[in-house]
């Protein structure tokens, strides 16, 4: 059966003249496959995203690290096909498919001409299905995933980050790296990567958009071959992760002259009733796109920094609210110092009516510009599928935007912005900047 | 913004026929050219004014003034206050950017298509009516320096990139980076960053390009009104950059540093680039790129190196034939543990030498004709890339013909001209090869 949704977004907030429509179709395979699905004819290929949910936070212990080397290898031999051969079919076809492991989710990306459509997802579910795993992929794989962990150890960015997290969340998949770290990854075997794939890869997990110049019903038959023979029960999914980390300043000595700097605290989950309102705020406060205070105030002011960002970021398991700096290692006090007054600031006093307003018409403006082009809107809508927003979203999240007050804000503020609760992990050589607890 | 009504600029333009399905230009009478892309699935347009002067174009001793240009050109004009135009441009939902290189300065906005006309009239406000304070300078001079900071002083691939790029220029500008040495960033004064400015940020130095929810007239009617009351520069020289000696000696450096995790060896070859009318020889090089090392699964140097000996974890070749100048053709190999770069230099050296003996597959070269056909479909979907591809092109010395010639020039190469095109791979005395190492490199390899 299929449900057919009319999401028109009001564009602009005055004129209202412009307005983007994306037409969703709920589309349900004969096998009982769902996907959403927005036609468009007019160029001949499709854009297919397909989310399993779990991702790298189902590495079983001691096996840190499996999911992502078998994401790695599933374009890496499957069928009758070995690395290369695989590799040279998915060229001759002028297909793309891209997989990644993410800490809540294996992401799979497809695009695909019209004219092989059906070759091309033969190829692709050969990947899924079939994936051969033979030991030279696994062992020439692994070599490149160590070599990215070396490189992230000595990445400023990489270890500021890392170290955040190990002190937020000791003891959950998400105090580690996704790759691994060199000692588990070198230990893993087939049969790892085996089990890996049988925890993350399956139908009681998944969910698909696709984009592009295709029919509900060839949609409907391309997921029931796809993904039909798939398992239908994966892993079970992890627990929630404790918040561990205290307001402080963390130094990491690293002879670089640039010092890189993670900041943060607990943040606010996507399904809160004040998740927009805070939305709203941290783009005044640090967001990217529009002039946030940060960047007034250390970069335009003060020539601090090229870059200072704050964002929320809510994930399956927990929710922090993020910031990052990099300021040479002589003036990164300063850049901290102001980071801390303006987190202060924000805490007390606020926003202005005027901010409020030009943050509003800055996000309902910016949110249909996001809608162009098959893959972009292939993206929103499996994020939307898998964050567990309705098919009607698109047509009420400006509502959503306007309808935050200052004294929403104000409100907000006080309860997830907390100074006290800042913690600076700082990779780099500063100077005049004690380590505190 | 001030209307230069004393210059007379009749709006009467140069109409040329409609080349490609979606695709217009014209030039005003004060020399923009106009190009107008046209995409009306989403209610979204994308302004864009590229200028013809990018790093190249800087005087010697001020390197890096025409990326802070593009900094200052965000500060206050006659008719707007700094930062003015973002926030306007944001408060109407729209965001927008600038970038540099070493050929042209871009500037961007995205925006509901109905606004065009707003962003219209401040870029071509800024275009010759900036006004800069001292203040801006200082403070503007410490983000770039930043800037610098984070791109290239943290990271060790990006000084050894810097190193081998002058070596591999001895005389063109080509060989002194964007972002401009760190010395000379220091000193830069707003003099230098008008006297840039007063020069080529006139509309006969520059191209528009709309691309989104629009129609041709309609771009041209309000480009005419807006830009076509600028006055040009009277002056403006030929762009023509200090060239290349003959390159007589191979060239060979090594750079240590203590934050390198993965040693590599990677050698640049100096190239012929796109030219107007005469595209053949970077579209064979362009194919010998990818037959090379376009793919690491697939590709020749990924087949020998990565899959058959299992030497590298990582090998690809690099060629872009978009350039004024002369460009480069490169190749990389990072060695699998165990191989020092020595041995990889060599198996890359013999991996080439083997490729130009055994000719070209035709089943690979076959595949990679038809990513060709496919890219000319994928690539309608993103109109603002196909934006900055004319962008790019009309600003290397390119017409919108040669743009829309290129992908038949593409598919008409031979597999004779590749391996003829290849022996250039055996003359290093075009090349610089670079070897990036810990600095206990060589005490390990010993060990």
């Amino acid at each position: 059966m299929k449900r057919i949704y009319m999401a028109l977004i009001a564009l602009l907030t005055f004129t209202a003249v412009a307005k983007a429509e994306v037409e969703i179709q709920e589309v349900t395979s004969p096998g009982g496959i769902t996907a959403w699905l927005v036609e468009e004819h007019s160029i001949p290929f499709t854009s297919l995203e397909i989310r399993f949910k779990g991702g790298t936070n189902l590495d079983a212990d001691g096996k840190r690290g499996a999911v992502n080397l078998m994401s790695g290898l599933l374009e890496e031999g499957a069928a009758d096909m070995d690395a290369r051969q695989y590799a040279a079919a998915v060229e001759g076809l002028a297909a793309s498919f891209g997989f990644s492991a993410r800490s809540d989710a294996l992401a799979i990306s497809a695009q695909f001409l019209s004219e092989n459509r059906g070759a091309a997802m033969e190829l692709l579910r050969a990947a899924l299905v079939e994936p051969r795993f033979d030991q030279t992929a696994i062992d020439r794989v692994r070599a490149q995933v160590i070599s990215g962990i070396q490189g992230d150890l000595k990445d400023p960015d990489d270890i500021a980050g890392r170290r955040f997290s190990e002190l937020a969340y000791a003891g959950h998949p998400y105090a580690t790296s996704r790759s691994g770290t060199l000692d588990s990854v070198a230990e893993l075997t087939r049969e790892d990567l085996i089990a890996a794939k049988a925890a993350t890869i399956a139908r009681d997990r998944l969910f698909v958009a696709a984009v592009g110049d295709i029919t509900p019903d060839e949609l409907g038959a391309l997921l029931d071959g796809l993904l039909g023979d798939l398992p239908a029960v994966g892993a079970n999914m992890p627990k929630r992760a404790d918040y561990q980390l205290t307001g402080g300043v963390t130094v990491i000595p690293f002879d670089t002259p640039q010092s890189v700097v993670i900041f943060g605290h607990e943040g606010i989950e996507r399904h809160d009733d004040d998740f927009f309102v805070a939305y709203l705020m941290n783009t005044i406060l640090g967001g990217s796109g529009r002039q946030s205070r940060l960047m007034e105030e250390v970069r335009e002011k003060r020539g601090l920094t090229y870059g200072v960002y704050s964002y929320l970021q809510p994930m399956d398991y927990a929710e922090l609210y993020m910031g990052s700096v990099a300021s040479a290692n002589d003036r990164v006090a300063e850049a901290i110092d102001v980071i801390r007054a303006e987190w202060i600031k924000m805490a007390e006093d606020g926003v202005t009516a005027e901010e409020l307003d030009g943050a509003k018409t800055y996000l309902t403006g910016a949110y249909p510009l996001r809608f162009d082009g098959n893959g972009p809107i292939a993206n929103i809508m499996v994020g939307m599928q898998i964050t567990g927003l309705p098919v009607d979203y698109i047509a009420t999240r400006n509502d959503k935007i306007n309808a935050v007050t200052l004294g929403d804000i104000t409100r907000v503020a006080k309860r997830f912005v907390r100074p006290d609760d800042l913690r600076f992990v700082v990779v780099g050589q500063p100077e005049g900047l004690k380590p505190a607890n | 913004m001030r209307i230069l009504s004393l210059v007379i600029l009749a709006l009467t333009l140069m109409t040329r026929p409609i080349l490609a399905q979606d695709i217009s230009n014209y030039t005003l009478e004060n020399g923009l050219e106009v190009l107008v892309i046209e995409d009306h699935r989403a209610p979204v347009v994308v302004q864009m004014v590229w200028y013809r002067a990018g790093a190249a174009d800087e005087a010697r001793g001020v390197s890096g003034v025409a990326h802070f240009l593009e900094h200052l050109l965000f500060k206050a004009t006659d008719d707007l206050e700094s930062g003015e135009f973002s926030d306007t441009v944001a408060a109407n939902g729209g965001s927008d950017n600038a970038f540099t290189s070493k050929d042209y300065t871009g500037y961007y906005q995205r925006i509901a298509a109905d606004r065009l006309e707003l962003v219209m009239t401040m870029e071509a406000d800024r275009m010759r009516d900036l006004r800069l304070s001292v203040d801006d300078i200082a403070t503007e001079r410490d983000v770039i320096l930043e800037e610098r900071n984070m791109r290239t002083e943290n990271d060790p691939s990006a000084l050894f990139s810097e190193q081998r790029n002058a070596a591999q220029y001895m005389n063109h500008p080509y060989g002194i980076p964007i972002i401009g040495w760190k010395h000379e960033m220091e000193k830069l004064s707003l003099e230098d960053a008008l006297a840039f400015y007063r020069r080529y940020y006139a509309p006969n130095n520059a191209i528009l390009v709309v691309a989104g929810d629009v129609l041709p007239a309609d771009v041209l009617a309000l480009a005419k009104k807006h830009y076509g009351p600028l006055a040009p520069t009277v002056d403006l020289p030929k762009r023509s950059r200090t060239l290349e000696p003959p390159h007589l000696a191979e060239r060979r450096l090594a750079y240590a540093d203590p934050r390198v995790s993965q040693p590599y060896v990677i050698r640049t070859y100096l190239a012929p680039e796109r030219n107007s009318g005469a595209q053949k020889q970077a579209a064979v090089l362009t194919m010998l790129s990818e037959l090379l090392g376009g793919n690491g699964q697939t590709s020749v140097l990924g087949r020998k190196l990565q899959f058959e000996q299992q030497k590298a974890i990582y090998t690809s070749a690099f060629y872009s034939g978009m350039s004024l100048d002369q460009t480069t053709f490169g190749l990389v190999m990072v060695p699998s543990e165990g191989v020092d770069l020595a041995e990889g230099e060599a198996l890359l050296d013999t991996a080439v030498a083997e490729f130009i003996e055994e000719g070209v597959d035709a089943e690979q070269f076959a595949r990679i004709k038809m990513q060709l056909r496919a890219s000319l479909i994928y690539e309608r979907d993103d109109v603002q890339a196909l934006a900055n591809m004319y962008g790019a092109a009309l600003t290397s010395g390119l017409t919108v013909k040669d743009v829309q010639d290129w992908p038949e020039i593409l598919k008409d190469v031979t597999a004779d001209e590749v391996i003829e095109a290849a022996a250039m791979l055996l003359d290093k005395k075009q090349a610089v090869t670079g070897w990036l190492t810990k600095p206990d490199a060589v005490a390990e390899v010993s060990q």
